[in-house]
Formats: C-alpha cells, structure tokens, sequence
C-alpha cells in the first residue's frame, strides 16, 4: 500500500490543513507538480480532521474532494518532515521508511497547536486541551453522558462546547477568562462577519461564564471535579472531563531550522506569503492564529504567488485582509490575561517528560538556566508542551529548534548526509 | 574569577574552600560545559595529558560522594574498542601508559566484549577496559560547585581585563587582588595573544532505551582523531546516560564558529556509531547540537599565571577534555595563588611555552 516516497517537486507543501489544501489546488491549478507533507493520516489539518465521528461542512468536503483529486499532486500523509538537511531539500520519515525530497519552492502551512498551561491537577487523566477534546472526539471517542467542563480563553471552547452538544455530551461549566463587555464587544463587531454570528449564538447559552477563571483540577486517580471562581466566588463542579483552551501557539520550528525570521505571532510574511527567506513561502496559522478562512486564503494567495500568478494573488488581498481584521477582533477579545490564569503552585508539574515543577524553575531566570539545572524540555517532546508554558508564565524565551523536529529513527537521520557526501 | 563553566567552578570552588572570598562573573554565554560529553576520561595523547588526568579522576572520585544525585556522577568505565589487530597492539600500548601512571586496565577478549555490551557489533577484535573512568552532568556540578560558602556569583559581562580589576559592561569595575580568567573560548576578547582555537563538535541525545548500554564506548581511533591537528573528522563515542538515553558523538571540525548542526556531518557521525552498534538504526534520536571546543596548538590547556601581568591567572585552552581536568586545573590554581606545593609539575600547562623562547609546538 506504501508508495514510494517522491524524490522531488516543483512546490512542497508541509501540512493539509486548510492552507495547505486550497495552496495545494492554487498551484497545481496552475501546472505545478506538488508534493504535499503532513503528519496526520488523512487531509484536514486540525478543524477538518478525519474520523468516523467527523461531518465536514460541504465546503470542507467539496476542497477535500478536489485537493484529493488534483492532477500532479503527490499526497504523502502519515508523513513527518524532521529536518531541513539542505537548501532545496526535506528529511522525512514515515513508519517504516524515510527519504529526502527535493523542492524549487517550499510552503509552510504548518498551522498551531494549542498553549497548554499548568495549574494544579491538570495532569489528571480526563483534562485535556479544548482542541485535544475536539480532535478526540472527532476520532471515535463517545462522550455521550459524560458531564463536561470547558474552561480558558478564546473562540476554541465554543466550537468545543457546539461538538459536545452535538455530540450529547453534558456540558457542566463553560468558563471563559475574557469579562461580559469584551466578549460584548466581540459578539457586536461580528456583523462584518456575518457567517460567525451563528457561532456567536453559542455565547448565549446558559453554562457559559465570563470573566471566569480556573482553579483547579480535582480527583483521586483520574478527573472528578473543577474548581471554578467567578464573580469572586468559588464553586466545585463535579465532572468526567475538562477541556481547556489558552490560546494558540503558531508551530514556527520547521522554519525556524530554515532561518526564516519571526514575528511575535508566528512566520514573518510579506504580502505575497513569501518568508524572509527566498523560495519559502507561509500561510496558514503558522503566521499566526487566525482561523481557517484566513488559513484557506492565505493559502490560496501562497499557492499562486508560489506559481508567479501574482496578479491573481494579489487579486485576494482584500478577502485576507477581511479576515485579518477578524482574527484581530479575536485576538483583542479574548487576548489571556494573566490575573484570571490558573494560580500556580509550586508543585504543579511543569514539563511531564523529566517531572519538572513549577517550583523547581521559579528559582531560574531564563529557559536556557532552567532547563541545565533541571531538565526541563530535554525529553522527548523537546519543550514543545513546557517551553510555550513558561514563555507564558515567566515570559521567558522559548529555546530554538534543533533538529530532528521530532523523535526520528537513527536510520532515518542517515540519509540526510549520505547523498551529500557523494556529490 | 571570569567564567563559570566546569573550569572556573572548579576554580572558584577550590579558592573558596581555600578561605579565600570569590567573585564569580558569568555572562550566561554559550559554553562548552553545557554542550559536552562529560565523561572522565583517562587520556594519554602525551604524559603530561594522562597525568592531569590522572590526578584529576582520583580528586572526582573523592568529590563523588558529596556530589548531588542531579550531577549524576557515575563509574560506568570506559571500554576502548578495537577493530582490528592493530587496534588491539594501540590497546595495549594504552594499557602499559595508564599503568604507568597508575590507573588499572585490563584486555577484553572478544568474547567477554560480547558479554560486557551484546549490542556491539561482532567480529570486533577486543577492547581495553578501563574501570576508574566514569561520566557526570557537567552543568549541574558546576552550579552545585559554586552553591559553596565565600563565592558569590555575578550574572555579568566582562568587558575589559585591566590592571588587578575588570570592567563590566554596565560600566562598573571590580577590584581583586587575584584575576582568573576561566572564560572558554570567549577568553580571547579579553586578552589578545591567546594560542586557542574552537573546535565544534557535534552530539546527539536519543530516547529512553535503559539497560541497552553499560559502558561508555569510544573507539580506539578516537584518541587519534581528538587530537588531528586539521581537517574534519569524526569518531565513535557513546554514553548511556542514567535516565537510559544514549549520548552518541563526536564530531571535530576546524574553521567555523557556525553552531549550526550540520546534517552531513551529522550523518557521517551516526553512520560511524552504528557500525559499532547496529542496533542504534531503529533508535529514536530527539535532539542534535553542537558546542565549541577551546584548543591549544599543543591540546593541552593553559593553567597558571600570566608571565607579564600581575594577579592575573589563566584556566582555559581545555578542548576535549575539560570536565575531567577541572579538578586538578583547580589544584593547580590554588597551589599557584597560595603558594603552595603543587599537586603535579605545573610546567607542561604554562603559558610561557607558547611564547618566542618556548619550541613553537610545546612538548606532547
Ligand atoms: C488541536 C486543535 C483543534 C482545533 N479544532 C478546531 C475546531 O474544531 N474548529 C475550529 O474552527 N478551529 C479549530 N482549530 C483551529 C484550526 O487550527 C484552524 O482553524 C485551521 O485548522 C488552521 O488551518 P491551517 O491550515 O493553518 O493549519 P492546520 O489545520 O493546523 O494544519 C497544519 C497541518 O500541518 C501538519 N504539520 C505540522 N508540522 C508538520 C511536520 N513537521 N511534518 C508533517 N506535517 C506537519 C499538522 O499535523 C497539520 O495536519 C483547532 C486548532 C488546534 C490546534
Ligand atoms: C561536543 C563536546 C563534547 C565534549 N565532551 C567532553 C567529555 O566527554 N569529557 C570532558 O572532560 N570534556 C568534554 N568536552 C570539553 C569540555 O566540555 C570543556 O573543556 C569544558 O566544559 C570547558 O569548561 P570551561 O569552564 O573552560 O569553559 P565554558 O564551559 O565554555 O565556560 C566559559 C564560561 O565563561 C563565561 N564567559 C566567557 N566570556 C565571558 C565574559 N567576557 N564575561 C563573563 N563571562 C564570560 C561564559 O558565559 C561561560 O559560562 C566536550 C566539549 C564539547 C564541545
């Protein structure tokens, strides 16, 4: 069933997220041979996930079905870039195979993946990111009874709380971080958006706190309760599950490695999606959160500018611009505050790979320090879970990306140099 | 003292403990003590090397006890695999100079290597066992080293080495009546004329695999290789860890100053260890760096007072081998600033040798 991995392209494209996929349709619309990477096994990226419990809204399927039908497209999914060996060319492996591949131009649609926080209990099987939940849900997993407390900040827990109603879950607590008035705000500005007003609607239901914040995580072995103060009270509310959601955090890593520069939301990009760095283009929520409207004309304007359709490109720069302006909105509304995060506790396990507390790295005063004296980030996730954490807590920068990009096979590595060495 | 890596650690520790009062400034640069292997390690490239090593793996082994379970000292022993006969006769060679200076070694026949380490590849024709050798996490004893009463430790740049004090880059000065300039590689901005040269060398860590590797594992070639006065080469060095990762190196390279990894250099190195232990193929490796070795023209470090200016004293130039030689470097420091017998014959480390009336290629 295994194809063999392809050795080159014209374009590379790393994630099948909606950037990916519309960048993916814009280019090879145009006579590009792509070859698209992504890590999941099938296309969708994190919003359009596949499962046996997923319904895509039509627009979705109908990109998909076309994205999985595109002359000249190579689709590897399953597949990990781990590293960047040399200008022009991808390490990648897969389960039992890895091979480079050789691109003239490259796009990053790489997207976000969700700021996890420590507070205490949140270790306990049962807690998990809001988009963690949704991803698990979406992959097969019954929540049908289950009592279910979403908690943070941002537009994530109310796409969370929609799939657990849809999904007949019993949603218990819906505590979100941001005050009434600026989620007020949020909801009046909407009316440029007219598609997100339905979303919006979510905020109308009757679980739903604002100006909340999150305590606690109770239980013995595994989840019981939540611990949630707001309007200075605090309350416990017995629960199988808790969902929680801090935000985003653009995934930069790959780029990082290929010496792009960074902004403080994610990849640096011009007006043409392309990087600081030539024939390397970005789209998507890896420059930053924004949501899958703009990832999907991000991605449209990186697929043509990859191809020199400029005009065309250029053609759809006021829907970006749309779009941005709505992801703005979000980010203002529901930017963390840190009054209302979780309190910390020395105790709380930061990094779960060594079992690094908070405590022990209070005492430091950067990443680069707490991480030789305590271990922190050096497992096997390399800091991507803890060094977000305390970017968050201690504002502390995270460490740069070093390869491989993720736990890759010795065998793997190899073929990096081996083809170098001959030339 | 000027740096706080193992080196000057081991300094600010051994004149503390002295009774002298220390000053420690470190600018949080990037240092060779967080990059490294840190295997103690009984090198005998000249018998000035083998006896500073020598000295200094007895003064860690007494140190060990009161060392934190965080500095993960260990006595794994070193196992210098051979290939091949002449491997075996370089072996035993090895054996007769470490005896001479006093550290036990003993010949592996084939047969036990396999018995010792069954993940090594077979068909290798031997090794040399060498017990006293052990492995520790470098920075952590480094900080533990200067967690000791009379130092004090300064997050500071220094900027200028002046006559008995420094200037700090927020334009303060400290005053001391003895300097140690400990600073690695980055010594030469604070002093010109230094014969020191980086080295880079690549590592990388792998997932957890306890169990799998006792020993740490060089090949015999490394000592050679170390010690190649140009080109790139690369050598087979691996360590388990006591969390059950592999440590696998290493990499010599000349001219850059670029901490990049380089994936082809990468490649060549983790070609080279799997021939040893094929079974490293299959094995999950999380992450790769690098760091920069100081080296001298003559591989062994600088260790003493500087011939012209007064109070000033140098701890650096220690390439490869530094963690295992901060103890003695220390000793050597302290006997110097005291004015007390030394622990060995400070002669081979001076400064002076490099300079016009010393032969221009020191003494191996
Ligand atoms: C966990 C999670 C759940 C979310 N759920 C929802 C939701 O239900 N509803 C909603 O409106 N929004 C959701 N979002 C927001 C969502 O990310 C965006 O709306 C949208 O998916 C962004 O599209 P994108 O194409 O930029 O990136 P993504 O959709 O994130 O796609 C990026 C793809 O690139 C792959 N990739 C990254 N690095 C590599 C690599 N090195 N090698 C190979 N592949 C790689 C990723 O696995 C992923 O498949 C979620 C976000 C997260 C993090
Ligand atoms: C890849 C690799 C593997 C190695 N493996 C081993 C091994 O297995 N065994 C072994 O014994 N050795 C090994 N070494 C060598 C060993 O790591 C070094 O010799 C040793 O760490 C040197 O320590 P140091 O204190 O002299 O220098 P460093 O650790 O480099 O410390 C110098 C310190 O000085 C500070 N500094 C510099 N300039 C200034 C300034 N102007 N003002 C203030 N502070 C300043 C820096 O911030 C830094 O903290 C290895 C080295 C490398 C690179």
């Amino acid at each position: 069933m295994n194809e063999r991995l392809p050795r080159e392209c014209e374009l590379l494209i790393v994630g099948a997220g909606p950037a990916g996929m519309a960048a993916a349709c814009a280019a090879a619309d145009h006579g590009m041979s792509v070859v698209v990477i992504d890590d999941n096994p099938a296309p969708g990226g994190q919003i359009w996930r596949a499962g046996p419990r997923v319904d895509l809204p039509l627009r979705a399927q109908a990109l998909r079905e076309r994205f999985e039908r595109l002359p000249g497209l190579r689709l590897c999914s399953a597949t990990r870039v781990i590293d960047a060996p040399a200008p022009g060319r991808l390490l990648v492996e897969r389960e039992h195979d890895a091979g480079v591949i050789d691109y003239h131009r490259l796009l990053l649609c790489t997207g976000a993946r969700e700021r996890l926080l420590p507070f205490p209990g949140w270790t306990l099987p049962g807690v998990t990111g809001a988009g963690g939940l949704q991803a698990l849900i979406k992959g097969g997993l019954t929540v049908r009874g289950e009592r279910i407390a979403i908690a943070g900040s941002g537009p994530l827990l109310l796409a969370c709380a929609a799939t657990v109603r849809a999904q007949r879950g019993r949603l218990v607590a819906l505590a979100e971080q941001s005050p009434w008035q600026a989620l007020a705000g949020f909801t009046i500005g909407l009316w440029r958006w007219p598609a997100k007003l339905a979303q919006a609607i979510a905020l109308a239901n009757p679980r739903y706190r604002a100006a909340s914040r999150l305590i606690e995580a109770l239980g013995e072995r595994r989840l019981e309760a939540v611990v949630i103060e707001s309007l200075g009270e605090r309350r416990e509310i017995a629960c199988d599950r808790l969902a929680c959601g801090f935000g985003l955090v653009a995934n930069t890593e790959l780029a990082q490695l290929l010496g792009c520069a960074l902004d403080e939301r994610g990849i640096l990009v011009d007006q043409h999606q392309a990087t600081s760095v030539a024939g390397v283009y970005a789209a998507g929520e890896c420059t930053g959160p924004g949501g899958s409207e703009l990832a999907l004309v991000e991605g449209r304007i990186a697929g043509l500018a990859a191809a020199d359709q400029y005009p065309l490109a250029a053609a759809l720069s006021r829907r970006r611009a749309r779009w941005q302006a709505f992801a703005a909105q979000l980010e203002q509304h529901f930017a963390l505050d840190s009054s209302r995060l979780p309190p910390r506790r020395a105790t709380t396990l930061v990094c779960r790979c060594e079992e690094v507390t908070l405590g022990e790295l209070e005492a430091h005063s950067d990443w680069r320090r707490a991480k030789l004296a305590s271990r922190c980030g050096m497992g096997a996730c390399q800091g991507r879970v803890c060094a977000a954490a305390t970017a968050q807590l201690f504002g502390w920068a995270p460490p740069p990306p070093r390869p491989p990009l993720s736990p890759a096979r010795i065998d793997s590595l190899l073929l990096a140099g081996m083809e170098e060495v001959q030339e | 003292m000027i740096g706080a890596g193992i080196v000057g650690a081991s300094c600010a520790h051994a004149l503390a403990l002295a009774g002298l009062s220390v000053r420690v400034v470190d600018a949080g640069l990037p240092a060779a003590t967080s990059a490294g292997m840190g295997h103690l390690v009984s090198l005998d490239g000249s018998a000035a090397e083998l006896a500073l090593c020598s000295d200094s793996l007895a003064r860690w082994r007494a140190l060990a006890p009161s060392l934190p379970a965080s500095g993960a000292y260990h006595r794994c022993g070193t196992l210098w695999l051979a290939e091949n006969e002449d491997d075996l006769a370089t072996a035993d060679d090895k054996r007769a100079a470490l005896a001479m200076a006093g550290i036990g070694s003993e010949l592996i026949t084939p047969t036990r290597l396999a018995a010792l380490e069954p993940l090594l590849r077979p068909g290798l024709s031997g090794a040399l066992r060498v017990e006293s050798d052990a492995i520790l996490y470098a920075p952590r004893v480094a900080d533990w080293l200067l967690e000791c009463v009379g130092i004090t430790l300064e997050r500071a740049q220094v900027t200028a080495l002046e006559d008995q004090q420094v200037r700090l880059a927020d334009g303060r000065r400290l005053g001391a009546r003895v300097i140690v300039l400990a600073a690695g590689l980055q010594a030469g901005a604070l002093l010109e004329g230094l014969p020191i040269e980086a080295k880079k060398g690549h590592l990388l860590v792998t997932d957890r695999y306890p169990g799998r590797v006792s020993h740490q594992l060089v090949e015999l070639g490394y000592g050679a290789s170390a010690h190649a006065g140009q080109g790139t080469s690369v050598a087979f060095n691996l360590q388990a860890r006591p969390t059950g990762q592999l440590l696998i190196g290493s990499t010599r390279q000349f001219d850059t100053l670029d901490p990049r990894v380089e994936p082809a250099l990468l490649a060549r190195m983790l070609e080279r260890a799997r021939g040893y232990l094929p079974a490293l193929g299959a094995i999950n490796a999380i992450r790769a760096w690098t760091g920069f070795r100081a080296a001298t023209p003559d591989g062994l470090p600088i260790i003493g007072r500087h011939p012209e200016r007064e109070g000033l004293w140098l701890a650096l130039g220690h390439e490869g081998l530094g963690v295992t030689t901060a103890p003695s470097t220390a000793a050597l420091i302290r006997a110097g600033v005291l004015g007390e017998h030394p622990p060995l014959d400070p002669s081979p480390y001076r400064f002076e040798r490099f300079r016009a009336s010393a032969p221009a290629d020191g003494q191996r």
